[in-house]
């Protein structure tokens, strides 16, 4: 005798997946509702696997952000991220063609780079929390603001912020005229402290830890440093026809304080006729001397922004976005960004491209000169070795599948691929064969479930 | 030569500044008939077609480039956040 023993059979394969899905996640299926609805919370959530080539940075970044919907088009936000970081990142020094050493920034021992390697820092590790709270709601028929706050710590920073903006709907709301105001404090207190702009990096081997402990604490200004953010953004929205809307946005933005990177360093190459010629000048104690870097003290940035959404009759959707950017530093670029949504019924697939190039700012150097250098009077008040304030480009390429379970639930997953590449002065006798400009490989997966 | 390589760098400004202006405003004035009626917000209304269509997806991408590039804001603000590298 056989006995059947009744299944409940998913209604389809989406409910199936859901089940799967949310068992994977560690979550339970909700019931599913509209979303938007008065009294409910909508859920967003993901987790972002970030990958550099070569063992550079690693990360994992588990994100929630849930909006409870009120009465009147009220609405709260709220929004955890939290960050786990490793790996190696360019401490901005000049591969060589002889092994190198460099004190770690906490002047807690040193770490060789072989010859010919780009110098990587190893020691990057660092665990970040944010959470972030939005409130928005309408005044009146034509006006709307929101307020929000916001707070990140990690080992060695923290970012507290508040920010506002108003909008004005005009002509039956096809144009909203945005304002909005932020405003950001950064701390950052760096293990070992602040090193002292332009001076040299200490070598502990050969000294008593009294005499190091020394030279190292004269090498640092204090334990942490601050910077302020102030940012502004005025924007337009215009809706164009049934299936096409437009926003157009200008931002100003102004940072004050410490703005350098305490873990950057710059080489100091000879440019002396004599036998050192090309490679690193090399101080008396026979290290080579590498200089902590120097950024200006303030920087201000502006920023124009376009972009468009364009419906096509059979329901895909493009996205295409422009932004052009310069600021104080000397620094110039422009970013092209395209998304196109390509509808497949119940999921859907949006591949993805994006451009980005810079030019690079001007205390930007890939090392300075021992000319420069003068015999510890450095000729110079701010370098930086930095790739990222370099000539720079960035070509990412993308794609993301989403499937709708219902009209509550979507499920997606994205992954994306970026490689930068830099340019600049490719420097002199030995170290002209050097590779002073090597391209970096990003990728990252993003598995998003939202309810 | 310094003031040759200012000059033409305020030029590559002035250029790209005046180019999105003029482009922002030929589009925007250079249709005649702007706009909807409150019932023609069907396709508008829709969750793809919001300007920011997921915004933890556009966090997480802002975060990234924020960290590797010189540039951050522009869409919204760029604000501070962290000691990335």
């Amino acid at each position: 005798m056989t006995t059947k023993k009744q299944i409940s059979k998913p209604s389809s394969i989406g409910a199936a997946l859901t089940v799967a899905t949310c068992g994977l996640l560690g979550l339970s299926a909700p019931v599913a509702s509209a979303k938007g609805q008065v009294g409910e919370w909508d859920v967003d959530t993901a987790v972002l696997f970030y990958s550099e080539a070569d063992d550079r940075v690693q990360a994992a970044e588990p994100v929630v952000s849930a909006t409870l919907n009120l009465e009147d088009e009220r609405a709260w936000n709220i929004k955890f991220v939290a960050d786990t970081l490793t790996g190696a990142t360019p401490n901005g020094a000049t591969p060589s063609d002889e092994i190198q050493t460099f004190t770690r920034p906490s002047g807690e021992g040193s770490y060789n780079v072989a010859a010919g390697e780009n110098p990587l820092d190893d020691t990057f590790h660092d665990t970040r929390g944010a959470l972030s709270t939005t409130w928005s709601a309408p005044l009146g028929r034509d006006y709307a603001y929101t307020a929000g706050a916001y707070g990140s710590i990690e080992y060695d920073y923290t970012s507290f912020g508040v920010n506002g903006s108003i909008a004005r709907y005009l002509n039956n709301k096809n144009t909203t005229l945005n304002m909005g105001l932020s405003l950001s404090m950064d701390s950052i207190g760096p293990e070992g402290g602040i090193p002292n702009p332009l001076t040299r990096m200490p070598f502990e081997a050969g000294k008593s830890d009294d005499d190091f402990n020394k030279e190292f604490n004269a090498s640092r200004s204090g334990p942490d440093d601050t910077k302020t953010i102030m940012d502004l953004l005025l924007g337009v929205t215009q809706v164009i026809n049934r299936s096409t809307i437009m926003q157009f946005n200008y931002s100003l933005s102004m940072a004050s304080g410490y703005m350098t990177d305490p873990f950057k360093i710059l080489s100091v190459i000879d440019d002396n006729a004599g036998a050192n010629y090309g490679g690193n000048f090399k101080d008396a104690d026979g290290y080579n001397i590498y200089l902590y870097e120097a950024r200006p003290d303030s920087r201000m940035k502006h920023a124009l922004f376009w972009q468009t959404k364009h419906m096509l009759a059979n329901g895909d959707v493009m996205d295409g976005s422009y932004r052009f950017m310069t600021d104080d530093w000397g620094i110039t670029s422009h970013t092209l960004d395209f998304h196109y949504r390509w509808m497949l019924g119940s999921s859907y697939l949006e591949p993805h491209v994006r451009y980005y190039m810079q030019s690079e700012a001007d205390f930007y150097k890939r090392y300075l000169t021992s000319s420069e250098y003068n015999g510890g009077s450095p000729v110079v008040t701010e370098a930086s070795a930095d790739y990222r304030l370099g000539e720079l480009n960035s070509a990412t390429l993308g794609l993301k599948w989403g499937y709708k379970l219902n009209d509550d639930q979507e499920l997606s997953i994205r992954a994306e691929y970026m490689k930068q590449s830099s340019s600049g002065d490719s420097g002199f006798g030995k170290l002209a064969s050097q590779d002073l400009y090597p391209d970096t490989d990003a990728f990252w997966v993003q598995v998003g479930y939202n309810f | 030569m310094m003031n040759l390589k200012h000059n033409n760098r305020a030029k590559t400004k002035l250029i790209g500044l005046s180019s999105v202006l003029i482009f922002a405003l030929v589009t925007l004035t250079g249709c005649s008939d702007l706009g909807v009626k409150p019932w023609e917000r069907d396709l508008l209304a829709k969750p793809e077609m919001q300007l920011i269509t997921d915004p933890v997806d556009a966090g997480l991408d802002d975060h990234i480039y924020f960290s590797k590039e010189a540039t951050s804001g522009g869409r919204s603000f760029g604000g501070g956040g962290c000691g990335c590298n």
